[in-house]
């Protein structure tokens, strides 16, 4: 396993090098940078402070020199500097990592336990009222983008109740400490996560629903209930098992995109995590920044891949790693 | 005296006793929107909207201006000019303070305005007729221009000139310095915390030289980036002040409605944001003036501010804003009207050539607008194709040139020598280069014009002079004037005096406080 472990990780550090090659000519395909951007905010653009915007930047050197710049850097674990925000860009990203991990992790959570409940429900019940209520509900969670949910949240919850805190992190000059503050993430952390898990839950609700009751039809199903199993285990032990397969895949590639959804989250509820840094850094073309934050979402991404294969091995001891 | 006017009167003053009566309360909290987060506090190095919003509070200028721009003292308390208008010397207050308690003097402004000047692009353009700055004794700053300058007085504010602590910043690396991320100024506050994504926090400066001032104890600028959810925190309680322009104007109606909301358009007055449309003066159809004339009668220009603006700001009548120096309403008029626009299009021979429009992307506000004028030139029957970008992609189009027509808002800065003139003189032509004159409108008399008015005295001559060059360009078009924007500033009622300058909520908090 350990072999198995080593080179998936040689692996995803060459599929990350050539990310970073591949983003850093990308980003540089949209009009307008860094210069641009800032002389535009100052209302005032003369050749000299562009030119100076320009040489601070790095940006009147040979594409090529600095494409050798930043991954000298990067290989040195060296994500560079921000000089649109003045820090260097591992402070910054480090800075709202955890904000992020808090959100994606717990909406993870809540969408993976809901959608497997749900969808197990609707397999075992397939037909009924209760399975068409719960497909109709995730269907509309599917279905709905996710800044409406949000936006409906808010006024719904914020405005009309007055039950949740309808942005931010923590209560702003509340100075709480401890057991009160953890309580007043939570608080803030409610609707974000809820928004961004709903989505999620949906598809895992319906990929479970599916795969469950693709098992049911096989023979060992039918052999369990020869034996006079009882069906909570037959549901639980034979058909769960097998059927979670295809959802520990999705999932897998989900915790990708849920970085990518975080974007639209974390603006419309003003979560300070790293997928409105990433947000932010594109609309100023901020290059480094964004960068930076691709590469950390990259290894993200590799690193739940990898992660995905593990607990492949463990819900599946039929699964072997090829080395 | 008629009766009328003496009851007038008399009403007017007792209405306005209890407020002269109300007196300042002291403390409190101020919760207030920035939109966009800053991406630096360093008013000197960084010089966009939000960076001064955040940063009037800590940094201070030498002068400050009331709303009709005359000149009052801050960290100059007088000053004088000589004979010939060529020697403007200060007198500074005594007994200011840095935020760390180092003195402030005259050798803080002599180095600010030698670090502004390689640093602030507007500065350095406004400091170009200076010829020497000497400081005779630590209170008193002599400016002796190479010409009498009109517009000098007008460039002190703290956004043009904030101060800078040279104790802290001579000899380092500028870009680097740690007080970038902590700032020290002489302002009414000090910054004290900011948590990147979520809020900066300035806190009331004790030892402030003017006594019994800032009256608030702290202001929170809370950072929420969507427009919806900058709304809904000021409708929930959250915040207390939207700063101009922090939520769509479609919402505008709806949260002044709300109890103890006040909704105010001043405080724009030094800025005077004039909404325009860039028009590529070299090529294609727009080069000839009666193209460009058939675009303003086309526009539907009260629409746009009775509906998409709710109503506030004004129609523009020409280069210069009404609020700013020397500006005159007697030009060539450009009332709505398509079929003198459909006219003159077929007296121009325009056949339907395709022609690019470039909306602003500063979100829903500017998007519809750019859908309003869309729809009013194809009414006249030209041929319009909208082309979406972002901010960067925008800017980067119009600087290269490659539009026909683009929205646009400048700052004019209460003089047509700061803000008007360089948007037409043809020495401003410059490829790769924003907010100069990008439509390419060539006049050897209008860039007399300017050149002259600036260094004109005495008044009367300038006002002749740029009155006549507002004649000459609203006769040329080289550009599509639209409204003189106002964005409404929406705060609780109890939070008072809040706007008392011309650069209102960017002119920092020292007058507010809260009525609790």
């Amino acid at each position: 396993m350990l072999s198995f472990v080593a080179q998936r990780v040689v692996k995803g550090v060459i599929v990350l090098l050539a990310i970073v090659v591949l983003n850093f000519f990308l980003i540089r395909l949209a009009p307008g940078d860094p210069a641009m951007v800032m002389a535009g905010e100052a209302g005032a653009s003369d050749q000299v402070f562009v030119k100076q915007l320009r040489e601070k930047f790095g940006l009147d050197k040979p594409l090529p020199e600095q494409l050798f710049i930043y991954v000298k850097g990067v290989v040195g674990l060296d994500l560079g500097f921000s000089f649109r925000q003045q820090a260097p860009v591992a402070k910054l990203i480090g800075e709202r990592l955890p904000a992020t991990l808090l959100l994606t992790l717990t909406a993870f959570a809540i969408s993976l336990a809901l959608g497997i409940l749900f969808g197990t429900f609707a397999a075992r019940f397939a037909g009924t009222f209760l399975d068409t209520g719960i497909t109709v509900f995730a269907l509309i969670f599917y279905a709905m983008p996710i800044f409406w949910v949000a936006l409906m949240g808010i006024l719904l919850f914020s405005v009309a109740f007055d039950w949740l805190p309808s942005f931010g992190y923590e209560t702003v000059g509340a100075n709480l400490t401890g057991l009160a503050h953890a309580l007043d993430v939570a608080k803030h952390l409610i609707m974000p996560a809820m928004t961004l898990g709903l989505f999620f839950m949906a598809t895992y609700t319906r990929m479970t629903r599916a795969s469950m009751l693709e098992v049911k039809r096989l023979d060992f199903v039918k052999t369990a209930r020869a034996k006079g199993l009882s069906d909570a285990v037959i549901q639980r032990r034979h058909v769960l098992r097998n059927a979670l397969l295809p959802v520990v895949t999705l999932a897998g590639v989900h915790s990708g995109t849920l970085i990518g959804g975080a974007v639209i989250t974390e603006t419309v509820f003003a979560w300070p995590g790293i997928g409105r840094l990433m947000y932010d850094a594109l609309l100023q073309r901020d290059y480094n920044l964004l960068l930076g934050v691709f590469v950390i979402c990259s290894a993200m991404v590799l690193i739940f891949n990898l992660i995905t294969d593990l607990v492949y091995r463990l819900v599946d001891p039929r699964i072997e790693f090829a080395s | 005296m008629p009766k009328r006017v003496l009851l007038g009167l008399l009403l007017a003053c007792g209405l306005a006793a209890p407020a002269l009566a109300q007196e300042p309360k002291t403390g409190g909290t101020i919760n207030a929107v920035i939109q966009p987060e800053p991406p630096g506090l360093m008013l000197a190095l960084v010089q966009n909207g939000p960076t001064q919003m955040v940063s009037g509070n800590i940094f201070e200028g030498l002068l400050r201006y009331s709303p009709k721009l005359e000149p009052q003292p801050e960290l100059a308390e007088s000053w004088s000019i000589s004979e010939d208008a060529k020697t403007y010397t200060f007198k500074l207050r005594k007994g200011v303070t840095w935020h760390d308690g180092k003195p402030f003097t005259a050798a803080d402004v002599l180095f600010s305005i030698e670090m502004l000047k390689k640093t602030h692009a507007r500065a350095r353009t406004n400091l170009a007729q200076v010829d020497k700055i000497e400081a005779p004794d630590d209170y008193t700053v002599v400016f002796t221009l190479k010409q009498p300058f009109g517009p000098f007085l007008g460039i002190f504010e703290v956004g043009s000139m904030p101060m800078v602590p040279k104790h802290l910043y001579e000899g380092t690396d500028w870009k680097t310095n740690p007080y970038n991320n902590a700032p020290v100024g002489t302002g009414p506050f000090m910054f004290k915390e900011w948590q990147k994504g979520s809020f900066i926090r300035l806190v009331k400066n004790p030892n402030y030289y003017e006594k019994g001032k800032p009256y608030i104890d702290e202001i929170y600028w809370q950072i929420i980036p969507d427009a919806a959810a900058r709304s809904v925190a000021y409708e929930t309680g959250k915040v207390d002040v939207l700063p101009g322009g922090s939520v769509e104007n479609f919402d505008v109606p709806r949260l002044s409605k709300l109890k103890d909301t006040c909704v105010t358009g001043a405080g724009w007055e030094f800025f005077s944001p004039l909404a325009w449309l860039w028009l590529n003066n070299r090529q294609g159809p727009l080069a000839d003036k009666r193209v460009r004339q058939a675009i303003m009668y086309a526009i539907d220009r009260d629409f746009a501010k009775d509906v998409i603006w709710n109503g506030l700001g004004k129609v523009a009548t020409g280069p210069s804003a009404s609020t700013i120096k020397y500006y005159t309403d007697d030009v060539k008029k450009y009332p709505f009207d398509p079929a003198k626009a459909k006219a003159l299009l077929k007296e121009a021979g325009y056949k339907g050539e395709k022609i690019r429009l470039l909306p602003l992307a500063y979100g829903e506000t500017w998007q519809r607008w750019g859908e309003a004028v869309k729809q009013n030139l194809q009414d006249v029957g030209m041929n319009i194709e909208t082309i979406a970008t972002d901010v960067a992609g925008g800017n980067q189009k119009i600087a290269d040139w490659d539009y026909d027509i683009a929205f646009t808002y400048l700052y004019q800065y209460g003089d047509p020598a700061l803000g008007v003139g360089r948007n037409y003189i043809s020495s401003n032509i410059a490829k790769g280069q924003m907010f100069n004159n990008v439509e390419g409108y060539t006049n050897p008399e209008i860039d007399k014009l300017f050149a002259d008015g600036a260094v004109a005295t005495p008044d009367s001559k300038r006002k002749e002079i740029y009155e006549k060059a507002q004649k000459i360009l609203v006769e040329d078009v080289p550009v599509a004037w639209m409204l003189e924007l106002q964005f409404p500033t929406i705060t609780r009622c109890k939070v008072k005096n809040l706007i008392t300058t011309a650069i209102g909520v960017n002119d920092g908090f020292k007058d507010a406080w809260l009525d609790k």
